[in-house]
């Protein structure tokens, strides 16, 4: 299996401020990718580092083998969807088309022109009077239709409604299964991805938390709950994510690839929203760590 | 690439070409007739024998138009910078866009060059036209006003208004690039522009080459005017105005045989006849007698010498002009790549 984007210690800064820092990870090619973080933990500055839009501070990234907008090429093998779907307002959805066309090679006219068929765009309306979902499939048909090896989407589905949004996820992965392109795409809410990824990257403050087949995430997850216990004494095999405790009680989050054979433990599976909350937590904990010891 | 800029350029273009139509039916409506009647002047003029002191009934015709026709002429370069070349990139960053645009299966090098070759050649298209049929208008004017150097008429005549449109609309990028917004890119453009043109009007273009000096007796062109200023009971006098045909006059001045300047004090003490005024108040030939007996008695030792730049220089200082503007241009141009490769990567 091999990796359709790699980052060695990438980070990028702004004035004093990471926007993302010592990311390393490979994303094997095939999947279909989440992203999934809070607001400004760092989700756009990962896509548009890998898309080219942005060059690293530190460290380096490899998409699809090559230095991201590197060239004309290396553009052409990736479609990107950039947040709140922009579209030139005051041309139709039929000068978007030509515009795809004129600027890649790759163009698959007939391809763009189903698509917008299917979803039923009056190729004349212009693009800024489209809603908000239209507008979003307008800009996933230009993604589309260069034929990609690799489709980004930076928050496609935040600003749709309900309907819209289950109507963009399905057409998405209708688009998977034909094109057979590896897709990575960001939101804030895990449900959206839970539906349609099967690769989850973890993004908190800046940092990957954790990321990995959501499968093997799934499996090696467990909360474990019991009399009250201090973490020195779990097994060392038990990777703490977060811990919180009462009097008598304690509650973990553990990543393991052994089973917890443990009798005193109550020990539960957790949803994917669970873990990610859980990841949630250890980052906002760890953040806090450091500003107390400032303050002792 | 070229046909997605202009597409996107396509309502300005559209406006631009408009707008030069409508003034290409002024002008071929309104010009023969202007030529037609200064034509019939000279050869009246001619017939009679004067034609230095008679009235030129062509100054007469279309006054609104022998008016707002220069101001378009010199507008035009700072119109096409604030809405061609402000919106270009500003507009793409503001919406969001360039997100799409630098997304496709082109670098953003090529992306940039393209749109400024293409929107930049259609402003230096429009100018072009302009300033030639503005040029063709007042031909008949020119000719007879021969002040086609002075800075009013310079400025929207030959091949300057080129490097001006291109300064303009490089301005407007970079404004653009840097502002990341239309409205302050715009407001960037136009206070640029203004101050770049005065200050080669003002500083740069007088010395494009060494000012020529010519003297003229006292007798012809007067002493020009005194002012007294009554509590510190000093002086100053204004050197005359000379005309020379065709040339840009930059100062004049009041010099003796060893150049050195006439004072008020001098003034008095050779033209005594104004300070035994007082009392009454003087009848008009009075003055006109003291008058004539001061500029005798100064022009003696003292004649007017005036610094002026040759009307044989309006061509070279034309193209100097345009050089000018055109390597700031470059260097505008130089400085929007650089902006967009560093505050987007």
């Amino acid at each position: 299996m091999t990796a359709v984007i790699e980052a060695a210690g990438l980070g990028k800064r702004y004035g004093q401020n990471w926007a993302l820092s010592e990311c390393s990870l490979a994303i094997p090619s095939g999947k279909v990718v989440g992203l999934v973080g809070p607001n400004g933990a760092g989700k756009t500055t990962f896509l548009h580092l890998a898309v080219g839009l942005l060059q690293p501070t530190s460290g380096s990234m490899r998409v699809l083998g090559a230095r991201p907008g590197a060239s004309p090429a290396q553009l052409a093998r990736i479609g990107f969807v950039a947040q709140d779907a922009p579209v030139y307002a005051g041309m139709s959805v039929r000068d978007h088309l030509r515009l795809g066309a004129w600027m890649n090679p790759t163009w698959d006219t007939e391809l763009a022109a189903d698509r917008v068929a299917g979803l039923g765009l009056d190729p004349n309306q212009k693009a800024g009077r489209l809603s908000g979902g239209q507008r979003a499939q307008l800009a996933l048909t230009l993604a589309v239709a260069k034929r990609p090896e690799l489709l980004v989407l930076d928050e496609p589905i935040a600003s749709l409604d309900p309907l819209a949004r289950r109507e963009f996820l399905q057409d998405l992965m209708q688009v998977v299964v034909e094109q057979a392109a590896t897709v990575i795409f960001s939101s804030h809410l895990v449900s959206d991805l839970e539906r349609v990824c099967d690769y989850l990257i973890v993004l908190v403050g800046s940092r990957v938390r954790v990321a990995g087949d959501i499968e093997d995430l799934v499996a090696t997850h467990y909360r474990l709950t019991g009399p009250r216990r201090d973490r020195g004494r779990l097994p060392g095999d038990q990777q703490v994510i977060v811990e919180d405790h009462t009097d008598r009680q304690s509650t973990f989050v553990v990543r393991t690839s052994a089973q917890v054979l443990d009798p005193s433990w109550t020990v539960e599976r957790m949803g994917l929203e669970d873990l990610v909350l859980a990841y949630m937590a250890r980052a906002a904990a760890d953040a806090r760590r450091p500003k107390l010891a400032e303050a002792r | 690439m070229i046909r997605l800029t202009l597409r996107q350029f396509r309502t300005g273009a559209i406006i631009g070409c408009a707008a030069l139509a409508a003034l290409a039916l002024v002008i071929t409506l309104t010009g023969p007739h202007l030529a037609e009647v200064n034509d019939a002047f000279q050869r009246a003029c001619r017939a009679v024998g004067d034609c230095q002191t008679a009235p030129n009934p062509v100054f007469t015709e279309y006054p609104q138009l022998q008016v707002l026709l220069p101001v378009i002429g010199i507008i035009t370069p700072a119109l096409l910078g604030l809405f061609f070349g402000a919106p270009l990139i500003a507009s793409e960053l503001e919406s969001g866009t360039y997100r799409l645009a630098w997304t496709q299966s082109v670098t953003r090098r090529r992306w940039l060059a393209t749109k400024l070759a293409v929107v930049g050649l259609a402003a230096v298209a429009l100018t072009g036209l302009l300033i030639w049929m503005l040029d063709w208008w007042a031909g008949p004017l020119d000719a007879v006003k021969q002040d086609r150097f002075s800075p009013g008429v310079f400025s929207w005549h030959g091949v300057a208004p080129i490097g001006y449109t291109l300064f303009a609309f490089a301005l407007g990028v970079a404004a653009g690039v840097l502002a990341r917004r239309t409205v302050p890119a715009m407001a960037i453009t136009l206070v640029g522009f203004v101050a770049a043109r005065l200050a080669v009007e003002n500083w740069m273009r007088p010395n494009f080459a060494v000012p020529v000096h010519r003297s003229f007796s006292l007798l012809t062109t007067g002493f020009g005017s005194l002012q007294l200023s009554a509590p510190s009971g000093t002086y100053s006098l204004t050197a005359p105005p000379v005309v020379i045909r065709n040339a840009w006059v930059l100062s004049t001045a009041l010099v003796d045989r060893a150049n050195r300047a006439l004072t008020g004090k001098e003034f008095i003490r050779i033209c005594s006849g104004y300070a035994h005024l007082g009392g009454e108040p003087p009848t008009p030939a009075q003055i006109m007698s003291i008058h004539a007996a001061c500029v005798r008695k100064l022009s003696l030792t003292y004649h007017t010498v005036a610094s002026f730049q040759p009307g044989s220089r309006f061509w070279p200082f034309q193209w100097l002009e345009m050089g000018v503007f055109i390597v700031a241009a470059l260097a505008l141009g130089g400085l929007a790549y650089w902006g967009l490769r560093r505050r987007f990567t």
